[in-house]
């Protein structure tokens, strides 16, 4: 099949961007996304142009590395996929793709389709995490979880941190994000302890980097490739008020 | 000191060894651990459980990882499952029972004494795991789920959906996050090992690149820990991610770490069916679907109906048919051989004639379609993304792909390599799985060695070792550089004709052919002729665009294929040195008259040890002799 690409091409953190355009007429439809670009890449390189760089590693639609926008939705047009993931079958021969990068405050470019996303593990540092040193856990089934407990909880760690709800929200908010780990660790009984501490902290280090604020739009949960329900931005905002009221 | 090949393996009943080996270590006086610097290479369940354990103990850490954060370690793919032997089911589980499954599983070529310590902490790993908040599936009453896996008769195996891995290498990522708030260990993502510096005989530091700014530093410690992951991608298709590389245990084996049992690699045999020159990667769906889904191909060959024409009695469910007992459920290798063998007689389907069916029609049946959703859901919802068939209706395509290597590093009990101060954990080393890893056993190892053995052994080791004053001013450092940087420009300067990918997809195809799943003597023979012309028109012809000192994904991908030509070569010698069959390693010569792997425990029952010896010699052949008390050498039998 016969494909155009416009690619945001940008050299570096400091460089200004544009949108270039390639043509690319030996497509095959049971190709991943990334693979097509693979492919452009192969071309790229052997006309000496300089490959396009993106991020990608699994291509099981897992680790969360991969994303960009394609015609302006975070991952493209399929729901809770991955462009690794992501089929050209799904796409009509001779259609233009615009690839973008997330575009976010927050997330600034370091090259093409390539953003930094180490704000995310810096939420999870301040406090994503159960405190329990190796070597000090009780038999694990003296910890007995409710099945739909569990189950609640595994839907919000599901989670690949891959930013496709920055990238999508208005705001560039990252509250699906945060409210995600803070649900996964808030609904076992293993994480109440820290409960309240953890979302304060969370919250605070959100609000820290350059995110911008829910306004309840559903953008997020409607590109998550793992469908993160809103939900989690609820019990995020609950836990947070009641820590915050504590306090 | 270690003297090479020296196992350290406790002496006396091994039940006791590890409570033995660990009484009987020196400890770092706790005042004294932030004196010491530990750098950790890879953040994936090995690597970050250990530089977590390590932080919290109160080393300074520094951790590395090459992609943009510690989460994305390919750990992260693990699907089925984690084994435990917690014996929760009643079923007959025992620590005993898990290293006697895991020795047999690995057909007599893994160490006693590591697997019988792996069991144990199996153990433990599950409290460690479930303390840290990780959402294993649950039973109503709100105890653990377990279900049994590819090759065991026990359900020993605790699951997070069918995204294990990913939960577990969370509780890692949480566990490693808490100590870089804590400030004992500093991360740096995006940043790869391109060179490790031993001093006065130990290792002492690594070299490294910033894969943003290009820059080339160097990091002075102590102790340097290797959790790289395996070598699978030397294939080019593989189900590793498409970063994985062998880089970092390369690099150690080229500054002296010997190499053990390189040839030692496992094909998965639930892989989606190759599609086409394009294809980038194998995706891999978790063996779990082996408990419930049945394999055949059709009784003729040739048959090109479609799979609902063709009636039970035209169907071979080869399987069951030769292992009445395990049936489906037989290891991986073996698994995988039948598979290669029912396609080579070309009753292979699909396409290109290579594939077997994975039929769920029975289990829908028997369980109805709620349950298989539950059960498989996301496992079906991938495979129908891929292939755009439905496997709730047409039974799913599977064919063998290289999943996991066995072989890595040489590591001592300690996990300690032939290089004092080196240690090398998770699938970098070729410590557990013998010739053949059983399902759920990977995420067991990584985690054992990094939040269990680690801790211990490392601080033993500094605490009996005098160190001299180094800083990143010493020759070695500065020699080090010179040498990564030679290569890059190397690199950059052929300026060639073709691509990094298009060199690495025709060395994967070698490999595959001729070191894959059935390698023959005249095979590997030609193979490693073949792989020195293909690296040396690599350094010729390969072309590189951009610089060094920016983003270059390209270059990152030409160092790292310039490495697995080297290892290509090194595996197709061992392989040809082990004149036997073995596990995962399937020489076609010994066979048995039923066409099972024939070991020869009289000539092979050895761990080999590869040392390199320079680039203009062959590496020399070292030999560690395994001894089996506990567990007799059988031929394996699943019949």
């Amino acid at each position: 099949m016969k494909l155009t690409f416009h690619i945001w091409r940008q050299k570096d953190r400091g460089a200004r961007g544009r949108m270039e355009q390639y043509q690319s007429d030996n497509m095959n439809p049971d190709m991943s996304m990334l693979e097509a670009l693979d492919v452009l890449n192969e071309e790229l390189i052997l006309r000496g142009e300089e490959p396009v760089a993106f991020e990608h590693d699994c291509r099981e639609g897992i680790c969360g590395s991969c994303g960009f926008m394609i015609n302006g939705v975070a991952h493209g047009p399929l729901e809770k996929t991955t462009v690794c993931q992501l089929s050209l079958r799904h796409f009509r021969d001779g259609e233009s793709l615009y690839l973008e990068p997330w575009r976010a405050r927050a997330f600034p470019v370091l090259r093409d389709l390539m953003v930094d996303r180490s704000p995310f593990d810096r939420i999870v540092a301040a406090g994503g995490y159960i405190s329990v040193p190796a070597g000090s856990a009780q038999d694990a089934n003296t910890i007995l979880v409710p099945k739909n407990d569990a189950e609640s909880s595994m839907d919000a760690a599901a989670c690949i941190g891959c930013g496709a709800c920055v990238a999508a929200c208005p705001n560039a908010s990252a509250s699906l994000f945060t409210g995600a780990k803070i649900s996964h660790l808030g609904l076992l009984p293993q994480g109440q302890p820290e409960r309240d501490s953890r979302a304060l902290r969370m919250v605070r280090q959100m609000n820290a980097e350059s995110f911008g604020q829910c306004t309840n739009i559903g953008e997020c949960e409607a590109v998550c490739p793992k469908g993160i329900s809103l939900e989690v931005i609820n019990r995020m905002n609950g836990d947070f008020i009641r820590a915050a009221w504590k306090e | 000191m270690n003297t090479p090949l020296d196992a350290r393996i406790p002496s006396g009943p091994i039940e006791k060894a590890w409570e033995k080996c660990r009484f009987e270590m020196k400890l770092v006086n706790p005042a004294n651990k932030r004196k010491y610097e530990i750098i950790v290479v890879g953040s994936g369940l090995a690597g970050g459980s250990a530089a977590a354990t390590l932080g919290e103990l109160g080393y300074n850490v520094k951790c590395f990882c090459f992609q943009d954060s510690p989460r994305r370690a390919h750990s992260i793919a693990a699907q089925g499952g984690i084994n435990a032997a917690k014996n929760y089911q009643n079923d007959g589980d025992s620590i005993y029972r898990l290293f006697y499954d895991t020795v047999k599983g690995g057909d007599f070529r893994a160490r006693e004494g590591n697997v019988y310590r792996l069991a144990e902490n199996s153990v433990k790993i599950i409290d460690q795991c479930v303390a840290q908040g990780v959402p294993f599936a649950r039973e109503y009453g709100g105890t653990l789920s377990n279900r049994s896996f590819g090759g065991a008769q026990v359900s020993r195996t605790f699951y997070a959906r069918g995204q294990t891995g990913q939960q577990l290498l969370l509780g890692a990522y949480q566990a490693l996050e808490r100590q870089v708030d804590a400030g004992t260990v500093k991360m740096f993502p995006r940043t790869e090992m391109l060179d490790l510096v031993v001093i006065d005989g130990l290792a002492r530091g690594i070299v490294t690149r910033n894969l943003v700014t290009g820059a080339v530093e160097c990091h002075v410690a102590d102790a340097v820990v290797l959790g790289t992951g395996g070598y699978g991608n030397v294939y080019y298709l593989s189900t590793n991610a498409k970063g994985s590389n062998c880089t970092a245990i390369w690099r150690a084996y080229k500054r002296g770490a010997m190499f053990g049992n390189p040839c030692f690699t496992q094909i998965h045999p639930t892989c989606i069916p190759v599609s086409g020159h394009y294809q980038s990667k194998l995706t891999l769906m978790s063996e779990s679907l082996r408990n419930d889904g049945r394999i055949w191909v059709p009784l003729e060959k040739g048959d090109k109906r479609k799979p609902s024409d063709i009636p039970e009695s035209d169907r071979d469910y080869y399987l069951e048919r030769r292992y009445p007992s395990f049936g489906n459920l037989v290891p991986r290798d073996v698994a995988s051989r039948n598979a290669k063998a029912v396609c080579d007689e070309g009753r292979g389907v699909g396409e290109h004639g290579l594939g077997v069916y994975l039929d769920f029609s029975d289990a829908i049946k028997r369980l109805g379609v709620d349950k298989i959703r539950e059960r498989y859901g996301n496992l079906f919802e991938m495979y129908e993304r891929i292939t755009d068939e439905d496997p709730y209706k047409v039974p799913m395509r599977i064919y063998p792909a290289i999943h996991y290597t066995m072989g890595g590093l040489w590591v001592d009990y300690h996990l300690m390599s032939t290089i004092p101060g080196l240690f090398v954990i998770g699938e970098a080393n070729f410590s557990d799985h013998g010739a053949n890893r059983l399902g759920a056993s990977a995420l067991m190892q990584g985690l054992s060695d990094g939040y269990f053995v680690i801790p211990y052994t490392l601080g033993n080791y500094l605490a009996s070792t005098k160190f001299a004053t180094v800083d990143a001013t010493h020759p070695q450092f500065l020699s080090a550089i010179e040498s990564v940087a030679a290569k890059t420009r190397a690199l950059l300067d052929a300026k060639g004709t073709r691509t990094v990918d298009s060199f690495h997809r025709e060395l994967g195809k070698i490999m595959w052919d001729e070191c894959g799943m059935s390698r023959t003597a005249a095979g590997l023979e030609s193979a490693i002729s073949k792989i020195r012309e293909l690296r040396e028109q690599y350094w010729r012809d390969v072309r590189v665009l951009g610089g060094g000192e920016e983003i270059n994904q390209s270059l990152e991908k030409a160092g790292r294929v310039a490495d697995f030509f080297e290892l290509a070569e090194l595996m197709c010698l061992d392989a040809l040195d082990r004149n036997e069959s073995c596990g995962g390693h399937f020489r076609e010569e010994y066979q048995t008259a039923d066409g099972e792997a024939q070991r020869n425990d009289e000539q092979f029952s050895y761990a080999a040890a590869w040392e390199y010896a320079g680039d203009d010699q062959p590496p020399k052949l070292n030999k560690e002799p395994l001894t089996f008390e506990y567990v007799h050498p059988s031929q394996r039998s699943y019949k």
